[in-house]
């Protein structure tokens, strides 16, 4: 297991580097000017001295693999840049932020497989039932709605029309301190919506896994041996069916991150991915590069999960192989 | 107990084929309307979806506006018909490109094997690391503004799997007998590349580009969600979304609601075309799972 994880994190070295001057290298190729970026309105009264002057200082003037290998060596020493957006070190708008998104993405992450699980087994009861019917159709059009505009429907039906639940934010305006209540109550609508827009791929993954199981033989053995449905379904099906479900939670981290983008930008959180989004309407661009980098890590690493729990659920699969 | 087993086989036999033909027609009527509603209804019917009229502003959905008003008074059904036009094309040209780029990639890679096969491989591996929304997004943010640099975000994070599959496609046709008894039989390079690899290919990249066109479809509308997608007089079913935020927090759902039905229902019948197309080239691989 440690021999997986080892050579996984390896693999990754290769591909931050590789993604990481990739950015570089469309950003070296776009018609973006850091230094107009950084000058804003100044830039169009400066001088050509003074640009030239501020070029050499932010070391544009360098060719693309320096200035790439200028960021990559100040990143390994925990410089990640400033944010011209949020006029912050990169470094403390991801440390700051980080968190809520977390927060955010496990919340909903974790209602999507409770709630994935069941309407699954539910479907997978009956195929072509009028439930399996319900549960499918409702999982693919879910499936094909943008989560932002659920996000607004949600924020309509529940904050506008009902008035149950707060829009946005993280707190009440009103309030100055960020209080457990104030947090729990304005996570209900943003990881609601996340949970929605990455539920349809668990009813659908585990409704084919535990009816295909239904069929095995297992399944029929303990039938054939009288045990109750109940104890068939939740101990023999769902579990052998949940197995190639398991393998790819990991491997969707890259959905929970678009669905965060989307999610975070409707409900104004404040994590990452909104600031993400900020960082590209105002072309911040030590921010993007550094938010691209983070969340490619972060795939990296759901990878690797989805590596170890695999061999932890399925004790025929080695770890080095 | 034995009833439910009576309804199991019946459910595996008639009633679910019969399902699956009412889906895929219907399917086929919604992917027609949507075409002929986007081709033949700006050049016929001849209002102007820009016009402006204050006086009817945010009217809720009536006989004469059946998608009701939005917030300067134009009519939503006509706003939401050109929307869909403009996301379609954006959709369908970056679903082509892409499906162009994967191809190559995919058959470079397999018809060279090897060094470059494995370095081309890598790489798609690690371009599949980065989430394709935040790459698009990346992308767009540095081109801006415009519509190609929407269609070239779009395209250029769509072609991994296509390149993947083709790849595959082309690795098992190549160890088929018929491929070795042309070579054997003396055909070039270039014959057997198109006489006897190309037809095999072709479908599966087809599948893989009309999969891809409500992928594109659902891209472009969250870049231009974010306001990072097409300028305002390109109106796509995105920027329409965006723009109805305003009345939205004021009240009025159906300026939000509509463009998102427009993007959900294209989808579903592509999705269901496609599925059906699929078990058509690949009956072995019969799965529930198209999207």
């Amino acid at each position: 297991m440690a021999r997986l994880a080892g050579r996984r994190a390896l693999f990754a070295v290769p591909v931050l580097l590789v993604v990481t001057f990739g950015v570089f290298a469309i950003a070296a190729a776009s018609p973006f000017d850091p230094v107009k970026a950084y000058a804003g309105t100044a830039g169009l009264t400066a001088s050509q001295e003074n640009l030239d002057q501020l070029r050499a200082n932010l070391g544009v003037d360098k060719p693309l693999a320096a200035r790439w290998w200028d960021w990559l060596t100040s990143a390994l020493t925990g410089d990640l840049g400033d944010s011209s957006v949020l006029r912050q070190p990169v470094a403390d708008v991801i440390g700051e932020r980080v968190g809520w998104s977390v927060l955010l993405a496990a919340t909903a992450f974790l209602v999507a497989i409770l709630l994935g699980t069941t309407l699954g087994v539910l479907a997978a009861r009956r195929p072509g039932g009028w439930l399996d019917r319900a549960v499918t159709s409702l999982a693919y059009t879910l499936e094909a709605a943008p989560p932002f505009w659920l996000g607004l429907l949600a924020v309509w039906l529940f904050a506008l029309k009902l008035g149950v639940l707060p829009s946005g934010g993280l707190t009440d305006t009103a309030s100055s301190t960020v209080t457990a209540g104030q947090v729990a109550s304005h996570l209900v609508l943003p990881a609601g919506v996340l949970a929605v827009s990455q539920l349809p791929w668990f009813v659908l993954y585990v409704r084919q896994g535990v009816g295909d199981a239904l069929g095995d033989d297992p399944v029929r053995g303990a039938r054939a041996r009288g045990l109750a449905e109940r104890t068939v379904l939740l101990g023999h099906a769902l579990r052998s069916g949940m197995l190639p479900v398991l393998t790819l939670i990991g491997s969707r981290v890259p959905e929970l991150i678009t669905g965060a983008l989307l999610v975070e930008t409707v409900f104004s959180w404040p994590g990452i991915a909104a600031a993400t989004v900020q960082a590209a309407t105002a072309v911040d661009f030590s921010l993007l590069a550094a938010l691209t980098a983070l969340a490619t890590a972060a795939v990296l690493l759901g990878n690797l999960v989805a590596d170890l729990l695999y061999g932890l659920a399925d004790p025929r699969v080695g770890f080095d192989g | 107990m034995a009833d439910t087993k009576d309804l199991v086989w019946r459910a595996k036999g008639g009633v679910r084929r019969s399902t699956r033909a009412w889906r895929v027609r219907t399917s086929a009527v919604l992917v027609a309307a949507v075409v002929l509603a986007v081709l033949v209804v700006p050049p016929l019917v001849n209002l102007d979806e820009q016009a402006v009229d204050l006086g009817m502003k945010l009217h809720p959905p009536s006989l004469s506006h059946p998608f009701g008003t939005d917030d300067v008074g134009r009519d939503l059904l006509l706003r939401c018909v050109y929307g869909l036009r403009v996301s379609l094309l954006v959709g369908v040209v970056a679903a082509v490109v892409a499906t162009v780029i994967g191809t190559a990639v995919g058959a470079l890679a397999a018809a060279s094997g090897g060094w470059v096969d494995r370095i081309v491989m890598r790489l798609v591996d690690v371009f599949s690391s980065v989430p394709h929304l935040l790459l698009g997004i990346f992308i767009v943010a540095m081109f801006r503004p415009g519509v190609w640099p929407v269609v070239v975000s779009v395209a250029l994070t769509h072609w991994l799997s296509t390149a993947r599959i083709v790849r595959a496609e082309v690795l098992s046709l190549r160890s088929r007998p018929y491929v070795d008894a042309a070579i054997s039989g003396g055909a070039s390079r270039l014959r057997v590349a198109v006489r006897h690899l190309l037809p095999g290919v072709l479908p599966q990249a087809g599948l893989a580009a009309v999969l891809m066109v409500p992928h594109a479809i659902w891209h472009e509308s969250a870049l231009s969600f974010l306001g990072l997608g097409l300028p305002t007089h390109q109106a796509s079913l995105g920027t329409l979304v965006q723009s109805a935020r305003g009345s939205l927090l004021a009240g009025d759902w159906w300026p939000t609601l509509f463009p998102g039905v427009f993007i959900i229902v294209p989808t579903l019948a592509i999705a269901g075309l496609a599925g059906a197309w699929r078990e058509r080239i690949n009956p072995r691989r019969r799965s529930e799972l198209m999207l």
